[in-house]
Protein backbone atom coordinates (compact mmCIF):
# COMPACT_ATOMS: atom_id res chain seq x y z
CA UNK A 1 0.00 0.00 0.00
CA UNK A 2 1.25 3.38 -0.85
CA UNK A 3 -0.09 6.06 1.36
CA UNK A 4 -1.21 9.13 -0.48
CA UNK A 5 1.10 12.00 0.35
CA UNK A 6 -0.76 14.59 2.27
CA UNK A 7 0.39 18.02 1.29
CA UNK A 8 -0.80 20.62 3.74
CA UNK A 9 -1.44 23.60 1.53
CA UNK A 10 -2.34 25.77 4.49
CA UNK A 11 1.22 25.46 5.80
CA UNK A 12 2.46 26.43 2.39
CA UNK A 13 0.27 29.48 2.09
CA UNK A 14 0.54 30.58 5.72
CA UNK A 15 4.31 30.45 5.99
CA UNK A 16 5.90 30.32 2.58
CA UNK A 17 3.85 32.29 0.09
CA UNK A 18 3.90 34.94 1.30
CA UNK A 19 6.67 34.16 3.77
CA UNK A 20 5.87 34.81 7.41
CA UNK A 21 8.04 37.12 9.50
CA UNK A 22 10.67 34.56 10.41
CA UNK A 23 11.01 33.19 6.90
CA UNK A 24 11.16 36.70 5.54
CA UNK A 25 14.13 37.38 7.82
CA UNK A 26 15.75 34.22 6.51
CA UNK A 27 15.09 35.37 2.95
CA UNK A 28 16.68 38.73 3.65
CA UNK A 29 19.64 37.01 5.28
CA UNK A 30 20.14 34.81 2.22
CA UNK A 31 19.96 37.82 -0.05
CA UNK A 32 22.16 39.96 2.19
CA UNK A 33 24.89 37.37 2.55
CA UNK A 34 24.79 36.72 -1.20
CA UNK A 35 25.22 40.38 -2.09
CA UNK A 36 27.98 40.98 0.43
CA UNK A 37 29.85 37.78 -0.43
CA UNK A 38 29.55 38.47 -4.16
CA UNK A 39 30.73 42.06 -3.73
CA UNK A 40 33.83 41.03 -1.83
CA UNK A 41 34.28 38.05 -4.14
CA UNK A 42 34.53 40.43 -7.09
CA UNK A 43 36.94 42.61 -5.13
CA UNK A 44 39.17 39.67 -4.15
CA UNK A 45 38.97 38.34 -7.69
CA UNK A 46 40.08 41.69 -9.09
CA UNK A 47 43.01 41.89 -6.69
CA UNK A 48 43.99 38.32 -7.42
CA UNK A 49 43.75 38.85 -11.19
CA UNK A 50 45.93 41.97 -10.99
CA UNK A 51 48.43 40.07 -8.84
CA UNK A 52 48.46 37.37 -11.48
CA UNK A 53 49.62 39.91 -14.04
CA UNK A 54 52.24 41.46 -11.78
CA UNK A 55 55.90 41.42 -12.71
CA UNK A 56 56.68 40.21 -9.20
CA UNK A 57 56.87 36.47 -9.08
CA UNK A 58 55.84 36.23 -5.45
CA UNK A 59 52.54 37.99 -6.13
CA UNK A 60 51.83 35.74 -9.09
CA UNK A 61 52.61 32.74 -6.94
CA UNK A 62 50.34 33.88 -4.11
CA UNK A 63 47.50 34.48 -6.51
CA UNK A 64 48.02 31.11 -8.14
CA UNK A 65 48.07 29.34 -4.78
CA UNK A 66 44.90 31.13 -3.73
CA UNK A 67 42.99 30.12 -6.82
CA UNK A 68 44.39 26.60 -6.69
CA UNK A 69 43.39 26.02 -3.09
CA UNK A 70 39.93 27.56 -3.08
CA UNK A 71 38.87 26.03 -6.36
CA UNK A 72 40.36 22.71 -5.35
CA UNK A 73 38.55 22.14 -2.07
CA UNK A 74 34.80 21.94 -1.39
CA UNK A 75 33.24 25.17 -0.27
CA UNK A 76 31.55 23.38 2.62
CA UNK A 77 34.99 22.37 3.95
CA UNK A 78 36.13 25.97 3.58
CA UNK A 79 33.09 27.16 5.51
CA UNK A 80 33.83 24.77 8.37
CA UNK A 81 37.48 25.73 8.39
CA UNK A 82 36.65 29.40 8.49
CA UNK A 83 34.20 29.09 11.35
CA UNK A 84 35.74 26.34 13.47
CA UNK A 85 39.32 26.16 12.20
CA UNK A 86 40.91 28.68 14.51
CA UNK A 87 39.33 27.04 17.53
CA UNK A 88 40.22 23.51 16.45
CA UNK A 89 43.81 24.22 15.53
CA UNK A 90 44.80 27.18 17.67
CA UNK A 91 42.35 27.06 20.52
CA UNK A 92 40.67 30.41 20.12
CA UNK A 93 37.64 31.70 18.26
CA UNK A 94 38.29 33.83 15.23
CA UNK A 95 34.74 35.12 15.08
CA UNK A 96 32.92 36.69 18.03
CA UNK A 97 29.53 35.45 19.16
CA UNK A 98 28.05 38.64 17.79
CA UNK A 99 29.80 40.90 15.30
CA UNK A 100 28.91 44.58 15.60
CA UNK A 101 28.95 46.91 12.62
CA UNK A 102 28.06 50.62 12.57
CA UNK A 103 24.39 50.13 11.77
CA UNK A 104 23.72 46.48 12.46
CA UNK A 105 24.95 43.35 14.21
CA UNK A 106 25.14 39.80 12.97
CA UNK A 107 26.09 36.52 14.57
CA UNK A 108 29.65 35.28 14.26
CA UNK A 109 28.41 32.40 12.13
CA UNK A 110 26.88 34.77 9.58
CA UNK A 111 30.09 36.75 9.42
CA UNK A 112 32.22 33.61 9.11
CA UNK A 113 29.88 32.27 6.43
CA UNK A 114 30.01 35.48 4.42
CA UNK A 115 33.80 35.59 4.68
CA UNK A 116 34.15 31.98 3.56
CA UNK A 117 31.81 32.46 0.60
CA UNK A 118 33.52 35.71 -0.41
CA UNK A 119 36.99 34.20 -0.32
CA UNK A 120 35.81 31.15 -2.25
CA UNK A 121 34.04 33.32 -4.81
CA UNK A 122 37.15 35.45 -5.20
CA UNK A 123 39.04 32.45 -6.54
CA UNK A 124 36.46 31.93 -9.29
CA UNK A 125 36.15 35.65 -10.03
CA UNK A 126 39.92 35.84 -10.33
CA UNK A 127 39.81 33.63 -13.40
CA UNK A 128 36.82 35.49 -14.82
CA UNK A 129 38.44 38.90 -14.37
CA UNK A 130 41.69 37.61 -15.84
CA UNK A 131 39.88 36.34 -18.92
CA UNK A 132 38.04 39.67 -19.18
CA UNK A 133 41.25 41.68 -19.09
CA UNK A 134 42.81 39.27 -21.56
CA UNK A 135 39.95 39.89 -23.98
CA UNK A 136 40.78 43.58 -24.26
CA UNK A 137 42.96 44.23 -27.30
CA UNK A 138 46.58 44.88 -26.35
CA UNK A 139 46.50 48.00 -28.55
CA UNK A 140 44.29 49.64 -25.95
CA UNK A 141 47.00 49.49 -23.31
CA UNK A 142 49.60 50.54 -25.87
CA UNK A 143 47.60 53.59 -26.87
CA UNK A 144 47.34 54.53 -23.21
CA UNK A 145 51.09 54.18 -22.81
CA UNK A 146 51.83 56.36 -25.82
CA UNK A 147 50.01 59.33 -24.34
CA UNK A 148 51.97 58.92 -21.13
CA UNK A 149 49.69 56.90 -18.91
CA UNK A 150 51.22 54.62 -16.34
CA UNK A 151 50.00 51.07 -16.05
CA UNK A 152 47.78 51.59 -13.05
CA UNK A 153 45.95 54.54 -14.56
CA UNK A 154 45.63 52.82 -17.93
CA UNK A 155 44.26 49.73 -16.23
CA UNK A 156 41.68 51.72 -14.29
CA UNK A 157 40.58 54.11 -17.02
CA UNK A 158 41.06 52.16 -20.23
CA UNK A 159 41.33 48.41 -19.75
CA UNK A 160 39.03 47.58 -16.84
CA UNK A 161 35.96 49.46 -18.16
CA UNK A 162 36.26 47.41 -21.34
CA UNK A 163 37.00 44.18 -19.49
CA UNK A 164 33.83 44.77 -17.48
CA UNK A 165 31.80 44.14 -20.63
CA UNK A 166 33.26 40.68 -20.87
CA UNK A 167 33.11 40.01 -17.15
CA UNK A 168 29.47 40.88 -16.55
CA UNK A 169 27.66 37.84 -18.03
CA UNK A 170 29.70 35.24 -16.12
CA UNK A 171 29.42 37.48 -13.08
CA UNK A 172 25.64 37.21 -13.39
CA UNK A 173 25.91 33.44 -13.39
CA UNK A 174 28.18 33.54 -10.39
CA UNK A 175 25.62 35.55 -8.46
CA UNK A 176 22.90 33.09 -9.38
CA UNK A 177 25.14 30.37 -7.94
CA UNK A 178 25.87 32.42 -4.87
CA UNK A 179 22.18 32.80 -4.04
CA UNK A 180 21.91 29.03 -3.79
CA UNK A 181 25.30 28.27 -2.28
CA UNK A 182 24.43 30.31 0.82
CA UNK A 183 22.24 27.31 1.78
CA UNK A 184 25.44 25.56 2.88
CA UNK A 185 25.64 28.02 5.77
CA UNK A 186 22.85 25.96 7.35
CA UNK A 187 25.67 23.64 8.44
CA UNK A 188 27.09 26.32 10.72
CA UNK A 189 23.64 27.24 12.07
CA UNK A 190 23.03 30.37 10.06
CA UNK A 191 19.27 30.75 9.82
CA UNK A 192 19.11 31.47 6.14
CA UNK A 193 16.35 29.99 3.96
CA UNK A 194 17.41 26.38 4.07
CA UNK A 195 18.19 26.30 7.77
CA UNK A 196 14.86 27.99 8.39
CA UNK A 197 13.10 25.20 6.50
CA UNK A 198 15.03 22.52 8.39
CA UNK A 199 14.15 24.01 11.75
CA UNK A 200 10.48 24.10 10.83
CA UNK A 201 10.58 20.55 9.52
CA UNK A 202 12.13 19.25 12.70
CA UNK A 203 9.42 20.82 14.82
CA UNK A 204 6.40 20.16 12.56
CA UNK A 205 7.42 17.12 10.47
CA UNK A 206 5.85 18.92 7.51
CA UNK A 207 8.68 17.76 5.30
CA UNK A 208 7.24 18.09 1.79
CA UNK A 209 5.62 21.45 2.49
CA UNK A 210 8.73 23.18 3.74
CA UNK A 211 11.05 21.47 1.30
CA UNK A 212 8.88 22.52 -1.63
CA UNK A 213 8.48 25.92 -0.03
CA UNK A 214 12.19 26.60 0.27
CA UNK A 215 12.70 25.54 -3.34
CA UNK A 216 10.04 28.02 -4.42
CA UNK A 217 11.70 30.82 -2.50
CA UNK A 218 15.10 30.13 -4.07
CA UNK A 219 13.41 30.01 -7.47
CA UNK A 220 11.85 33.35 -6.73
CA UNK A 221 15.24 34.89 -5.96
CA UNK A 222 17.02 33.43 -8.98
CA UNK A 223 14.12 34.28 -11.29
CA UNK A 224 14.08 37.89 -10.17
CA UNK A 225 17.82 38.05 -10.65
CA UNK A 226 17.38 36.55 -14.10
CA UNK A 227 14.97 39.35 -15.02
CA UNK A 228 17.39 41.91 -13.65
CA UNK A 229 20.18 40.44 -15.76
CA UNK A 230 18.03 40.55 -18.89
CA UNK A 231 16.97 44.11 -18.20
CA UNK A 232 20.60 45.14 -17.90
CA UNK A 233 21.40 43.45 -21.20
CA UNK A 234 18.52 45.12 -22.98
CA UNK A 235 19.34 48.53 -21.66
CA UNK A 236 22.89 48.27 -22.87
CA UNK A 237 22.12 46.92 -26.29
CA UNK A 238 19.67 49.77 -26.98
CA UNK A 239 22.39 52.23 -27.85
CA UNK A 240 24.76 49.84 -29.45
CA UNK A 241 27.96 51.70 -29.98
CA UNK A 242 29.82 48.79 -31.46
CA UNK A 243 31.05 48.65 -34.99
CA UNK A 244 34.76 48.37 -34.63
CA UNK A 245 34.87 47.59 -30.96
CA UNK A 246 38.23 46.17 -30.18
CA UNK A 247 37.20 43.43 -27.80
CA UNK A 248 35.27 40.31 -28.64
CA UNK A 249 31.83 38.94 -27.84
CA UNK A 250 28.50 40.10 -26.66
CA UNK A 251 29.44 41.81 -23.46
CA UNK A 252 31.92 44.23 -24.93
CA UNK A 253 29.10 46.14 -26.52
CA UNK A 254 26.90 46.38 -23.54
CA UNK A 255 28.37 46.28 -20.13
CA UNK A 256 31.39 48.54 -20.12
CA UNK A 257 29.12 51.48 -19.58
CA UNK A 258 27.91 50.07 -16.30
CA UNK A 259 31.34 50.19 -14.71
CA UNK A 260 33.08 52.57 -17.09
CA UNK A 261 30.75 55.29 -15.94
CA UNK A 262 30.39 57.22 -19.18
CA UNK B 1 74.54 68.45 -31.49
CA UNK B 2 72.15 66.15 -29.69
CA UNK B 3 70.38 69.11 -28.16
CA UNK B 4 69.33 70.35 -31.56
CA UNK B 5 68.01 67.05 -32.78
CA UNK B 6 64.56 65.77 -31.95
CA UNK B 7 65.51 62.20 -32.72
CA UNK B 8 69.04 60.92 -32.38
CA UNK B 9 69.08 57.15 -32.71
CA UNK B 10 72.50 55.56 -32.93
CA UNK B 11 73.29 51.96 -33.87
CA UNK B 12 70.00 50.53 -32.62
CA UNK B 13 69.86 46.76 -32.33
CA UNK B 14 66.84 44.69 -31.44
CA UNK B 15 66.12 40.98 -31.48
CA UNK B 16 62.93 39.03 -30.97
CA UNK B 17 64.19 35.73 -29.66
CA UNK B 18 66.86 34.62 -32.10
CA UNK B 19 65.71 36.85 -34.92
CA UNK B 20 67.59 40.13 -35.12
CA UNK B 21 65.11 42.62 -36.59
CA UNK B 22 67.21 45.75 -36.19
CA UNK B 23 70.89 45.40 -37.04
CA UNK B 24 72.27 48.81 -36.23
CA UNK B 25 69.94 51.59 -37.29
CA UNK B 26 71.11 55.17 -37.08
CA UNK B 27 68.70 58.01 -37.75
CA UNK B 28 68.80 61.69 -36.89
CA UNK B 29 65.81 63.95 -37.24
CA UNK B 30 66.05 67.71 -36.91
CA UNK B 31 63.21 69.91 -35.60
CA UNK B 32 60.42 70.49 -38.12
CA UNK B 33 61.74 67.75 -40.32
CA UNK B 34 59.41 65.17 -41.86
CA UNK B 35 60.98 61.77 -42.43
CA UNK B 36 59.24 58.90 -44.16
CA UNK B 37 60.45 55.38 -43.60
CA UNK B 38 59.63 52.95 -46.38
CA UNK B 39 60.50 49.34 -46.98
CA UNK B 40 58.99 45.92 -47.41
CA UNK B 41 57.19 44.26 -44.54
CA UNK B 42 59.66 42.54 -42.27
CA UNK B 43 62.29 45.17 -42.95
CA UNK B 44 62.12 46.37 -39.34
CA UNK B 45 60.61 49.79 -39.99
CA UNK B 46 57.67 49.45 -37.59
CA UNK B 47 59.87 47.91 -34.89
CA UNK B 48 62.30 50.79 -35.26
CA UNK B 49 59.52 53.34 -34.97
CA UNK B 50 58.27 51.63 -31.82
CA UNK B 51 61.70 51.78 -30.21
CA UNK B 52 61.62 55.57 -30.47
CA UNK B 53 59.06 55.82 -27.67
CA UNK B 54 60.11 52.62 -25.93
CA UNK B 55 57.12 50.54 -26.95
CA UNK B 56 59.94 48.15 -27.79
CA UNK B 57 63.08 48.02 -25.71
CA UNK B 58 66.41 47.89 -27.50
CA UNK B 59 69.31 45.52 -26.98
CA UNK B 60 72.12 47.77 -28.09
CA UNK B 61 72.61 51.35 -29.17
CA UNK B 62 71.25 54.61 -27.92
CA UNK B 63 68.14 56.63 -28.64
CA UNK B 64 67.67 60.23 -27.62
CA UNK B 65 64.35 61.90 -28.26
CA UNK B 66 63.73 65.52 -27.41
CA UNK B 67 66.74 65.47 -25.12
CA UNK B 68 65.76 62.32 -23.20
CA UNK B 69 67.63 59.06 -23.34
CA UNK B 70 64.75 56.74 -24.23
CA UNK B 71 64.46 53.81 -21.84
CA UNK B 72 66.95 55.26 -19.38
CA UNK B 73 67.07 57.86 -16.68
CA UNK B 74 69.88 59.40 -14.68
CA UNK B 75 70.28 58.41 -11.05
CA UNK B 76 71.58 60.70 -8.29
CA UNK B 77 75.15 60.34 -9.52
CA UNK B 78 74.24 61.16 -13.08
CA UNK B 79 74.66 57.55 -14.17
CA UNK B 80 72.17 56.20 -16.66
CA UNK B 81 70.00 53.43 -15.29
CA UNK B 82 66.99 51.64 -16.71
CA UNK B 83 64.04 54.03 -16.73
CA UNK B 84 61.29 53.67 -14.17
CA UNK B 85 57.75 53.36 -15.43
CA UNK B 86 57.16 56.91 -14.29
CA UNK B 87 59.99 58.42 -16.30
CA UNK B 88 59.07 56.31 -19.35
CA UNK B 89 55.56 57.66 -19.14
CA UNK B 90 56.87 61.22 -18.88
CA UNK B 91 59.02 60.81 -21.99
CA UNK B 92 56.20 59.14 -23.92
CA UNK B 93 53.81 61.95 -23.07
CA UNK B 94 56.00 64.24 -25.24
CA UNK B 95 55.86 61.88 -28.22
CA UNK B 96 52.69 61.37 -30.23
CA UNK B 97 52.10 57.93 -31.69
CA UNK B 98 49.51 57.04 -34.31
CA UNK B 99 48.75 53.37 -34.83
CA UNK B 100 47.83 51.53 -37.96
CA UNK B 101 44.71 50.25 -36.17
CA UNK B 102 43.86 53.61 -34.50
CA UNK B 103 43.44 52.07 -31.02
CA UNK B 104 40.89 54.63 -29.97
CA UNK B 105 39.27 53.79 -26.66
CA UNK B 106 35.84 52.48 -27.65
CA UNK B 107 34.13 53.24 -24.34
CA UNK B 108 34.91 56.95 -24.63
CA UNK B 109 33.53 59.48 -27.10
CA UNK B 110 35.77 61.28 -29.57
CA UNK B 111 36.03 64.24 -27.19
CA UNK B 112 36.65 62.04 -24.17
CA UNK B 113 39.38 60.19 -26.04
CA UNK B 114 41.13 63.49 -26.61
CA UNK B 115 40.80 65.01 -23.13
CA UNK B 116 41.63 61.84 -21.21
CA UNK B 117 45.41 62.26 -21.13
CA UNK B 118 45.55 66.06 -20.74
CA UNK B 119 43.23 65.96 -17.73
CA UNK B 120 44.64 62.82 -16.11
CA UNK B 121 48.31 63.36 -16.79
CA UNK B 122 48.88 67.06 -17.38
CA UNK B 123 46.37 67.98 -14.72
CA UNK B 124 44.48 70.34 -17.02
CA UNK B 125 41.02 71.39 -15.94
CA UNK B 126 38.20 69.81 -17.87
CA UNK B 127 37.19 73.15 -19.40
CA UNK B 128 40.69 73.86 -20.58
CA UNK B 129 41.09 70.38 -22.03
CA UNK B 130 37.70 70.52 -23.73
CA UNK B 131 38.54 73.87 -25.32
CA UNK B 132 41.77 72.44 -26.72
CA UNK B 133 40.02 69.28 -27.84
CA UNK B 134 37.34 71.21 -29.68
CA UNK B 135 40.00 73.18 -31.48
CA UNK B 136 41.76 69.97 -32.46
CA UNK B 137 38.52 68.40 -33.64
CA UNK B 138 38.00 71.45 -35.82
CA UNK B 139 41.49 71.06 -37.19
CA UNK B 140 40.84 67.45 -38.18
CA UNK B 141 37.38 68.50 -39.45
CA UNK B 142 35.36 66.40 -37.04
CA UNK B 143 33.68 69.01 -34.87
CA UNK B 144 30.32 67.38 -35.55
CA UNK B 145 31.59 64.05 -34.19
CA UNK B 146 32.49 65.48 -30.80
CA UNK B 147 30.19 63.22 -28.77
CA UNK B 148 30.24 60.17 -31.01
CA UNK B 149 31.76 56.86 -29.93
CA UNK B 150 34.56 55.43 -32.09
CA UNK B 151 32.38 52.50 -33.12
CA UNK B 152 30.18 54.90 -35.07
CA UNK B 153 33.05 56.50 -36.96
CA UNK B 154 34.61 55.42 -40.23
CA UNK B 155 38.21 54.30 -40.24
CA UNK B 156 39.41 57.62 -41.59
CA UNK B 157 37.45 59.51 -38.98
CA UNK B 158 38.80 57.29 -36.22
CA UNK B 159 42.33 57.86 -37.38
CA UNK B 160 41.81 61.62 -37.39
CA UNK B 161 40.49 61.47 -33.84
CA UNK B 162 43.53 59.38 -32.93
CA UNK B 163 45.79 62.06 -34.37
CA UNK B 164 43.91 64.71 -32.38
CA UNK B 165 44.29 62.58 -29.25
CA UNK B 166 48.06 62.57 -29.72
CA UNK B 167 48.21 66.27 -30.51
CA UNK B 168 46.34 67.13 -27.32
CA UNK B 169 49.50 66.33 -25.38
CA UNK B 170 51.37 68.94 -27.45
CA UNK B 171 54.06 66.49 -28.50
CA UNK B 172 57.50 67.53 -29.72
CA UNK B 173 57.45 64.67 -32.20
CA UNK B 174 54.76 62.67 -33.96
CA UNK B 175 55.35 59.06 -34.92
CA UNK B 176 53.05 57.44 -37.49
CA UNK B 177 52.97 53.68 -37.93
CA UNK B 178 51.38 53.00 -41.32
CA UNK B 179 48.50 55.32 -40.45
CA UNK B 180 46.55 54.66 -43.66
CA UNK B 181 47.21 50.96 -44.19
CA UNK B 182 44.04 49.82 -42.43
CA UNK B 183 41.80 52.34 -44.19
CA UNK B 184 39.36 52.08 -47.06
CA UNK B 185 40.88 53.75 -50.12
CA UNK B 186 38.31 56.56 -50.11
CA UNK B 187 39.19 57.67 -46.58
CA UNK B 188 42.97 57.61 -46.97
CA UNK B 189 43.00 61.09 -48.45
CA UNK B 190 41.37 62.78 -45.49
CA UNK B 191 43.98 61.36 -43.11
CA UNK B 192 46.85 62.30 -45.38
CA UNK B 193 45.45 65.81 -45.64
CA UNK B 194 45.56 66.16 -41.87
CA UNK B 195 49.12 64.87 -41.84
CA UNK B 196 50.11 67.29 -44.58
CA UNK B 197 48.71 70.20 -42.63
CA UNK B 198 50.66 69.07 -39.59
CA UNK B 199 53.84 68.92 -41.63
CA UNK B 200 53.24 72.36 -43.09
CA UNK B 201 52.60 73.63 -39.57
CA UNK B 202 56.11 72.63 -38.60
CA UNK B 203 55.52 69.42 -36.69
CA UNK B 204 58.47 67.07 -36.52
CA UNK B 205 57.27 63.76 -37.93
CA UNK B 206 58.54 60.27 -38.56
CA UNK B 207 56.15 58.25 -40.69
CA UNK B 208 56.32 54.62 -41.59
CA UNK B 209 54.22 54.56 -44.71
CA UNK B 210 53.41 52.91 -47.99
CA UNK B 211 51.94 56.13 -49.35
CA UNK B 212 54.60 57.05 -51.85
CA UNK B 213 52.67 60.09 -52.99
CA UNK B 214 52.74 61.44 -49.46
CA UNK B 215 56.43 60.59 -49.05
CA UNK B 216 57.26 62.34 -52.28
CA UNK B 217 55.17 65.41 -51.71
CA UNK B 218 55.49 66.07 -47.99
CA UNK B 219 58.66 64.53 -46.62
CA UNK B 220 62.02 66.21 -46.39
CA UNK B 221 63.80 62.91 -46.36
CA UNK B 222 62.95 59.35 -47.31
CA UNK B 223 64.59 56.42 -45.58
CA UNK B 224 64.54 52.96 -47.10
CA UNK B 225 64.90 50.09 -44.66
CA UNK B 226 65.72 46.57 -45.67
CA UNK B 227 66.68 43.56 -43.58
CA UNK B 228 66.97 45.54 -40.36
CA UNK B 229 69.24 48.28 -41.63
CA UNK B 230 68.83 51.58 -43.41
CA UNK B 231 69.71 50.78 -46.99
CA UNK B 232 69.47 54.22 -48.41
CA UNK B 233 68.26 57.66 -47.49
CA UNK B 234 67.90 60.93 -49.30
CA UNK B 235 65.59 63.60 -50.56
CA UNK B 236 62.38 62.50 -52.23
CA UNK B 237 63.72 63.68 -55.60
CA UNK B 238 66.77 61.50 -55.25
CA UNK B 239 64.67 58.60 -54.13
CA UNK B 240 61.99 58.59 -56.71
CA UNK B 241 64.08 59.61 -59.70
CA UNK B 242 67.46 58.11 -59.13
CA UNK B 243 67.70 55.56 -56.29
CA UNK B 244 71.16 54.12 -55.76
CA UNK B 245 70.43 50.57 -54.72
CA UNK B 246 69.06 47.84 -56.90
CA UNK B 247 66.91 46.71 -53.96
CA UNK B 248 65.36 50.18 -53.68
CA UNK B 249 64.62 50.24 -57.40
CA UNK B 250 62.95 46.86 -57.14
CA UNK B 251 60.89 47.92 -54.17
CA UNK B 252 59.78 51.16 -55.77
CA UNK B 253 58.92 49.51 -59.05
CA UNK B 254 56.67 47.10 -57.21
CA UNK B 255 54.92 49.70 -55.14
CA UNK B 256 54.59 52.64 -57.56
Amino acid sequence: MIAAVKFDWSVFFDHILPPDGVTRDALYLTLGISVVAQFFGVLFGLISALMQMSKFRILRFMSGAYVWFFRGTPVIVQIFFTYYGANLFLGYDLFPRTAHFPFFSVSGAVLAGAVALAVNEGAYMSEIVRAGIGAVDSGQMEAAKTVGMRRGLAMRRIVLPQAARVIMPPLGNEFNNMLKTTSLLAFISVRELFQDAEIRISSTFKYPEYLAGVAVLYLLLTTLWGFAQKAIERKFSESDRDATMQTRGWAKRNLGRLIGGH
Amino acid sequence: MTGELIVDAVDVHKSFGRVEVLKGVTLKVAPREVVCIIGASGSGKTTFLRTLNALESIDLGQITVNGHRVGFQQDKNGKFVRASEKSLAAVRSEIGFVFQRFNLWPHLTALENIIEAPTRIRGQSRDEAVATAEELLKRVKLSDKRDVYPGKLSGGQQQRVAIARSLAMKPALMLFDEPTSALDPETIGEVLDVMKELAVGGMTMVCVTHEMGFAREVSDRVVMMDGGVILEEGTPEHFFTNPTHERTKQFLSKIL
